[in-house]
């Protein structure tokens, strides 16, 4: 395989936004580890934009690369901002993956969305039982 | 200063080698097949140096055939047995599911050929399944192909039995044995194969050498066409310098043996996996039974193999996830697969092999670190998250894994 690039094992052994937030507003778990790896975001939103974000990762080096990157791509955006970034551009911000390491990167552009899926479920609800 | 601990990925040249293969580096350039002076005197060098190759596996010499490492000499064996029959009366392939790559893909290649070919199973120990075996050979093998240890988990399999199942049937064994030679005794003879790969630089000699041991009077085909070295079953102006250094390699490799090296390797291996036992909690030894003294495998729960070999190379120690092939590869190891350990702890595994060089020290500091970068890796699992919420003990996790 191809080797990793600098700004990849720079995230890797000090990866940005390690761990859990105790009250997150939307947490994602996507992956597998039948198949390979798993990530989990936790998203703090106030006012529809992101002001924190974490994650715990179970997979290889480019895993926790992408985890570290996307959590600092996503702060400070807004809930469409977020969304609205793609796998490519988690590789770009890390200047390349390995081509057999590219899944990784699908991977946290998942883990960002499942998270505001899990926060948009949860206003949702929330207006509902206001409403009621 | 590194501490290196993937002797089965590839081994340092010993000085002994160095200092041999010097004057074929230099002045003793000369081609073996060359009839003056300058090739007769390189041609004696090779004579000598595949004497001490055959010594060492207590072949005849002239049962060896040098090839450029144990990958081609496991192709050799499997494609020239296949090619050298003429009437394919016995059209079936066995072997083992756990052997390295360059078997299973030839075998998977004589598939395609129209051979008829079968894994044979292991059991959760990694030892092919004797009984299994049983019921898959017949007279129509023509052979069997089964590795002497296992390159990730050490693990030995029963070559002798495996022989004993097979000539009741008139059935071919060849035997991968790169990664035994120099841990344990390999004798052809007490073995009782037909052919046998060896190879160099796992045993502290140069890359890019290896040897398939074709027993006397087996015929077989070559898989290159050209001149007539290596009696026409391997063309090619010989890897000289690869070679002699070889030749020099076996020697020492087996006197080591002899004097009791190994086992001072397999005290320091015993105490890594004792102390890892010991003090990270959450990790399965893969493999049992019977192994080369210098090979421990080990799953880290809840943590992927491929960080915790970065996190500990840049301490400066080199480990392996799974075979040095596999690593980078998605799929987690075949072997670890195949002994039927749950795709997530299989991700999780390390492969230490030690070498005659280790010292306690180095097996002290390992540990150590090991223990935080576990801890570390641990930290932001999101699958110890889960196995500390859902309030499993570790024997109940693991049975819910299998």
């Amino acid at each position: 395989m191809d080797a990793y690039n600098e700004k990849v094992m720079a995230h890797f052994f000090n990866p940005k936004n390690v761990g859990e937030i105790e009250d997150a507003d939307g947490i994602g778990t996507v992956g597998n580890p039948v198949c390979g790896d798993v990530m989990r975001v936790y998203l703090k939103i106030e006012g529809g934009r992101i002001v924190d974000a974490k994650f715990k990762t179970f997979g290889c080096v480019a895993a926790v690369a992408t985890s570290s990157m996307v959590t600092e791509l996503v702060k400070g955006k807004t809930i469409e901002e977020a969304l609205s970034i793609t796998n490519r551009a988690v590789v770009e911000a890390l200047e390349g993956l390995p081509k057999n390491k590219i899944h990784c990167s699908l991977l946290a552009e998942e883990a960002i969305k499942a998270a505001i899926e899990d926060y948009q479920r949860k206003t949702k609800n929330l207006l509902k039982e206001v409403k009621e | 200063m590194g501490i290196y601990l993937d002797h089965n990925a590839t081994t340092p040249m010993r000085e002994e080698v160095i200092r041999a293969v010097e004057p074929f580096l230099r002045h003793a350039f000369g081609n073996p097949s060359s009839l003056h002076v300058y090739g007769r005197k390189v041609k004696q060098a090779v004579e000598e140096a595949r004497e001490k190759v055959a010594w060492a596996i207590g072949a005849l010499p002239e049962e060896i055939v040098f090839t450029s490492g144990g990958t081609e000499a496991n192709n050799l064996a499997l494609k020239g047995i296949v090619n050298s029959r003429e009437k394919r009366r016995r059209n079936k392939v066995l072997v083992s599911a756990v052997e390295h790559p360059s078997v299973l893909e030839t075998a998977k290649a004589l598939k395609k050929e129209g051979f008829e070919v079968h894994l044979l199973p292991v059991t959760p120990q990694g030892v092919v399944d004797l009984e299994k075996m049983e019921m898959l050979v017949d007279e129509r093998t023509l052979m069997v192909s089964v590795m002497l240890a296992n390159n990730e988990t050490g693990v030995l399999q029963p070559i002798k039995e495996i022989v004993r199942i097979c000539k009741a049937y008139g059935i071919l064994v060849h035997c991968d044995a790169v990664q035994a030679l120099g841990k344990v005794n390999v004798q052809v003879n007490e073995l009782g194969v037909d052919l046998l790969t060896i190879s160099a630089h796992k045993i502290y000699g140069p890359k890019g050498i290896g040897a398939l041991y074709v027993r006397k009077g087996l015929k077989i085909a070559s898989i290159l066409h050209g001149g007539h070295q290596e009696k026409g079953v391997r063309p090619g102006t010989e890897n000289v310098i690869g070679i002699i250094g070889f030749g020099v390699a076996a020697e020492k490799a087996v006197q080591d043996l002899r004097e009791g090296v190994m086992e001072r390797v397999a005290e320091l291996r015993d105490l890594l996996e004792r102390l890892i036992l010991e003090k990270v909690p959450f990790v399965v030894v893969n493999g049992s039974g019977q192994r080369v003294p210098n090979t421990t495998n080990i799953s880290f729960a809840f943590i992927e193999g491929e960080s915790l070999m970065f996190l500990l190379s840049q301490e400066g120690i080199a480990v392996s996830t799974g075979s040095a092939c596999s690593s980078g590869s998605l799929e987690p190891s075949h072997v670890l697969v195949a002994m039927g350990l749950p795709h997530e702890l299989a991700q999780g595994a390390i492969r230490f092999s030690l070498g005659k060089d280790n010292t306690c020290e180095e097996i002290l500091k390992t540990v150590e670190i090991i223990e935080e970068k576990v801890n570390k890796l641990r930290e932001f699992s999101p699958l110890y998250d889960d196995f500390l919420r859902s309030g499993l003990d570790w024997q109940s996790y693991l049975l819910s894994r299998r």
